[in-house]
């Protein structure tokens, strides 16, 4: 069977402002027990990359910048 | 990164810890410490510094044994009563025993444990019996704490490798186990003299009520993979009919802590605003009280904190949204929900195997050991019934001291090497598809198909369906599943796990014809408990490459019970009520 693109949302947020991934930081992406987060090759900063969230909050808690913001997903809010 | 690599290397070490969330990295130093000679690694599928159940910290221990407060036979007593008799003693006794020098040692590590004026332990009584419940004032820090204690030790830490199964020797003892990159789909196998298995629960197991495949109870990394390697190395399996289903804040899906509030004046409540059940702590009667009251007119059912003064109240938000599931304020802010206003309503969780806070794991002893030489199970996929974090860190301490011991004794079984390319071919049998189904839709329907027909009341004929169901998904499963990448390749090692799960808890409630542990195993075509036949263990494994169950004799108890005295937790129905 062929896949399909299918639009979700995702609950978190990384303010690009405060991120600084493209000084070498990847604490988010290493701490998060679900390895949902990447740093994106096209702007250099972290986001969320699969909607396969536990909502927990450790990669806001150890983000050094306070780039991260984690929102309760959408199906459950 | 997540591009699929081919790759394989072979390590070896004399003990191997799989799983760093709470019980494994107590395993892996207690090991060490015993006998810092030994290679020890701890192999963790996410982070060790934020994995498992207690990734942000714990608000506090639900299961202390502390002299002057309560004793380990009285504990002892309270969990076989609370676990319906189905109760091997010694673990839990040992357990009991134990616990108070972890406590002590945790202390040292730097994580506090709540004194009052006088200096003394502050214990609240949240159990039916005895009092064991200590809160944790920062408890928000035991990873942390854990984390340095591991590097102190100079434990070899493997993160980002998920195991999917077990190596066992020609000599029939535990040989390692393989595993795959998360991210990058290379294979690593770990050779080792004793293999400790601390995995967690099987947690994504029924699907949550919100329809979110993440959005479960446990940490939805558990994905019930020691479980499943368990049962395919042929390990025995425990009493995995006695599920876990867990009363919840409704959608958020995680605690609303009546363990924490109900000391203060909380207490669980009906839409009346009336109390119903005389206690809160979690046991399978107590779910059925909480089910009955959910599915009457009465319904729904609420925590309730609104009566007390609001500076209380307030504290007790303070506690909540801070540790464990501190979201937890962010979706009360999201439906304008406080504490001081507003009851909080509840649901029942989807289910799930934990012993941390019911029965079901993979069978053990007093030392952690399960049926297979020098193969160990520890924490929430142990069988050692209501165990909680701190029986995690108590029994993973008795496993890592054992094994370490077994390690010195023994040298490396040799394995199959076959072995190694059949589960590489299995595991990597999804990146060689073009198109088909992704792992997320397969694991939908499982959990789905669990939810319909699996979650209690249990039915004969919805069981049957259901395996009938699961054998299709399984074919999909086997011959469709894609993954394109790494991130997608361990999602389908896992969709495996959480098949075989479903199907294990579908043929081991089969198997208990009677009705045991409240709504854990509600039989609704066999309503009684029938102590004459079933007042026994269900042992389910891996028979001649098909699953089975047996009848195991719970070992006679160390700490009677006397007639009158257990059945004390099905009588918890607040009385004055019409
Ligand atoms: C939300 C919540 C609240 C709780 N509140 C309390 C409380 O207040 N007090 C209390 O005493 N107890 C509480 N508990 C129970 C307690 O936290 C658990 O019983 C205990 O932490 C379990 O420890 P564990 O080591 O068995 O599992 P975990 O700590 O969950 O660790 C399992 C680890 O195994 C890893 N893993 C899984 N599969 C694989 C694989 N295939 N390969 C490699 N690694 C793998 C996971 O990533 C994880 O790190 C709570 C549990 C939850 C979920
Ligand atoms: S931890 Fe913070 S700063 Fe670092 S990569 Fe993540 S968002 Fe960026
Ligand atoms: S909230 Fe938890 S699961 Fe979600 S991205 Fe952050 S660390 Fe990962």
């Amino acid at each position: 069977m062929p896949l399909a693109n299918t639009a979700t949302s995702v609950p978190v947020v990384v303010d690009e402002g405060k991120c600084i991934a493209d000084k070498g930081c990847t604490v988010c992406v290493d701490v998060c027990p679900l390895d949902v987060l990447r740093i994106s090759d096209l702007t250099g900063k972290a986001y969320m990359k699969y909607d396969e969230c536990w909502y927990c909050m450790p990669c806001e808690a150890d983000c050094p910048t306070g780039a991260v913001t984690v929102n309760i997903p959408y199906l459950l809010k | 990164m997540d591009d699929i690599r081919s790759g394989l290397s072979e390590v070896e070490c004399d003990v191997l810890v799989i799983g760093g969330g709470t019980a494994g990295p107590m395993a892996a130093y207690k090991a060490r410490k015993k006998n810092p000679e030994a290679t020890v690694i701890l192999l963790e599928k996410a982070n060790v510094k934020r994995s498992g159940a207690i990734s942000m910290g714990m608000d506090g221990l639900n299961n202390a044994v502390i002299p002057g407060h309560s004793t380990p036979e009285q504990y002892t007593k309270e969990i076989t009563i609370a676990n319906d008799g189905i109760c091997d003693q010694a673990a839990v006794y040992k357990y009991a025993q134990n616990c108070y020098s972890i406590i002590q040692e945790l202390d040292q590590f730097g994580i506090r444990f709540q004194k009052d004026e006088t200096g003394e332990y502050d214990v609240k009584k949240v159990h039916h019996m005895g009092t064991y419940v200590l809160p944790m004032p920062n408890g928000d820090t035991v990873k942390k704490a854990l984390y340095r204690q591991l590097r102190r030790m100079r434990v070899l830490i493997s993160n980002r490798f998920m195991a999917t199964r077990l190596l066992t020797g020609k000599r029939g003892r535990a040989a390692g186990a393989i595993a795959v990159n998360t991210r990058s789909g290379e294979f690593l196998v770990i050779r080792a003299k004793a293999v400790i298995m601390c995995m967690g629960a099987a947690g994504r197991l029924g699907l949550p009520t919100s329809g979110y495949l993440f959005g479960t109870y446990e940490n939805a990394a558990n994905s019930g993979e020691g479980y499943a390697m368990a049962y395919h190395a042929g390990a025995k399996l425990a009493n995995l009919e006695c599920f876990q289903i867990n009363p919840l804040i409704k959608d958020y899906n995680g605690p609303a802590c009546a363990y924490v509030a109900g000391p203060f004046g909380g207490y669980t409540a009906n839409s009346r605003n009336e109390r119903f059940i005389e206690c809160d702590y979690w046991s399978g009667q107590m779910m059925q009280e909480f089910y009955n009251e959910l599915m009457s007119g009465k319904g729904p059912v609420f925590l309730k904190l609104n009566h007390l003064h609001e500076d209380t109240a307030n504290h007790i938000e303070q506690i909540l949204h801070t540790v464990e599931r501190p979201t937890r304020g962010r979706f009360h802010d999201g439906r304008g929900t406080k504490y001081a206003r507003d009851m909080i309503e509840m649901h029942i969780s989807e289910i799930g195997f934990c012993s941390g806070h019911s029965a079901s794991g993979v069978y053990v002893d007093e030392f952690a050991r399960t049926t297979i030489p020098g193969l160990y199970a520890a924490g929430d996929m142990a069988s050692v019934p209501h165990n909680y974090m701190l029986g995690a860190f108590t029994n993973g301490a008795v496993a890592g001291e054992d094994a370490i011991d077994f390690a010195a004794e023994v040298d490396f079984d040799d394995y199959d090497g076959e072995a190694i390319a059949v589960e590489r071919e299995r595991v990597l049998a999804p990146t060689r598809r073009e198109d088909g189904i992704p792992p997320n839709q397969i694991e939908y329907k499982i959990r789905r198909l669990v939810n319909d027909y699996l979650q209690p009341p249990k039915v004969t004929k919805k069981y049957e369906i259901c395996q009938a169901r699961l054998a299709e998904v399984r074919e999909d499963m086997e011959n469709a599943m894609v993954a394109r990448d790494a991130h997608e390749l361990m999602r389908a090692a896992e969709v495996a796990s959480i098949l075989d799960c479903a199907d294990m808890a579908a043929f081991a409630s089969l198997f208990r014809q009677e009705s045991r542990w409240g709504l854990y195993h509600w039989r609704v075509d066999h309503p009684e408990r029938d102590d004459e036949a079933w007042n026994c263990h269900v042992l389910l494994s891996k028979m001649d490459g098909a699953m089975s169950c047996e009848k195991r004799a719970v070992q006679p108890y160390i700490i009677p019970i006397a007639d009158d005295e257990k059945d004390a937790y099905y009588n918890q129905r607040v009385r004055a009520q019409a």
